[in-house]
């Protein structure tokens, strides 16, 4: 139990996807002009996550490894979530087509977020159980969240600033990151 | 010949992937700690665009458009595993340090991206020339940001030292969070310089 507790707060905390691992950049970069959007986006990459991962755990010790083929390992895991974002996407416009239409080309661009295939890949080469996987999934994903929603926030408020222009959009939100990646290296004693 | 050229340069400068796009940016944050990884990070991924955009170009009337998406991404996949074991056995060094970011090359935009926007709809040669410019436009943009990092955070270039032993360096740099402030300060630079020259 404590030893899920620990990966749980390392994946949300102490390694943050974002700010430590570097992983899913773009999408932190794209959505987080709105608290709102980055909400659902994070929630959203964060099913994916935990999904993509159990299928691909399963992919990989049920499937590549009895019948010696872990070198497909890319292809495979890569073709599991991009049809796992597809489910996804055809359940949104289902069940909730605002989050949807808010959503927009960033839906399917969850495929090409590189947190999922890196998650997926580190949980392999990491020899996690099944549950092990999951909760890293979770806690990988949360933190996705977190980092996407402190960036939105901070960045609604900038709209009243003064920056100078060559810095405005995107040169002022990479150094907001860089402090709050800083700001995230605090908790590197906690586990 | 003029306009193979064109699609050459567009990459260097106009539409450089990192700086004007901005897109691929989790490899280019999170292995630029020195000169050397960024530049190797940048090269494997313009073999991986070069041989993808030819083939993706090569077989554009034979896919279905409707599954052109998982189709491209096999493609590129397949090279990505190639460069993937190569490095493995060859490179064993750079391989270790690049670690998990070789396999993402696979999710990396900028191959789909130019996949979707150019191969799909250009000649084989025009198309691998395009790959060659993003590429080494990104090669030249993930080299600039690892010396950045590499020259404040441990004070040497290329492994060259450039401040004398025991100079004080700004640690932080060739930490996570120094890879954030560098590229946004960059991308601030550059964006003075074009609008500098759009002016002029």
């Amino acid at each position: 139990m404590m030893n899920l507790f620990v990966i749980l707060l390392s994946a949300l905390l102490v390694n943050n996807f974002v700010l430590v691992r570097f992983l899913g950049i773009c999408p932190f970069m794209g959505v987080s002009k709105q608290v709102d959007s980055a909400i659902g986006m994070g929630l959203a990459t964060t099913f994916v996550m935990v999904v993509a991962s159990a299928a691909t755990w399963l992919i990989q010790w049920f499937l590549l490894e009895p019948f010696g083929l872990p070198f497909l390992q890319n292809m495979a895991f890569i073709l599991v979530i991009a049809s796992m974002v597809q489910l996804v996407e055809m359940f949104l416009h289902k069940t909730s087509p605002g989050l949807y239409r808010a959503m927009g080309i960033f839906l399917p661009l969850i495929t090409t977020n590189c947190a999922i295939l890196g998650l997926a890949i580190m949980t392999v080469q990491g020899n996690y159980t099944f549950i092990e996987t999951v909760v890293f999934a979770l806690g990988g994903g949360l933190g996705f969240t977190l980092a996407l929603i402190l960036l939105a926030g901070i960045r609604e408020d900038l709209q009243f600033a003064d920056i100078p222009k060559p810095l405005q959009g995107a040169g002022i939100a990479f150094i907001i990151a860089g402090l709050l990646s800083l700001a995230f290296s605090g908790f590197a004693g906690l586990v | 010949m003029a306009s193979l050229w064109k699609d050459f340069v567009r990459g260097l400068w106009d539409e450089n992937p990192t700086f004007r796009l901005m897109i691929g940016l989790c490899p280019t944050l999170a292995v630029t700690t020195s000169a050397i990884n960024g530049m190797s990070m940048g090269l494997a991924t313009a073999f991986v665009l070069v041989c993808s955009s030819a083939l993706i170009s090569l077989l554009k009337n034979l896919i279905p458009d409707k599954v052109r998406i998982p189709a491209y991404i096999i493609v590129i996949a397949t090279f990505v595993t190639i460069v993937d074991l190569y490095m493995n056995a060859f490179l064993p060094n750079l391989h270790q340090v690049l670690g998990l970011f070789i396999p993402l090359i696979v999710v990396n935009c900028i191959v789909l991206g130019r996949a979707e926007a150019f191969a799909s709809k250009n000649t084989v040669i025009a198309s691998a020339f395009d790959g060659l410019g993003m590429g080494l436009g990104f090669t030249w943009a993930l080299t600039l940001i690892g010396s950045v990092r590499e020259i404040l955070g441990a004070g040497s270039i290329f492994g060259y030292r450039l401040l004398p032993e025991g100079a004080t360096t700004l640690g932080i740099m060739s930490l996570p969070p120094g890879g954030f402030i560098t590229l946004g300060i960059l991308i601030a630079v550059m964006n003075m310089i074009a609008a500098r020259q759009k002016a002029s």
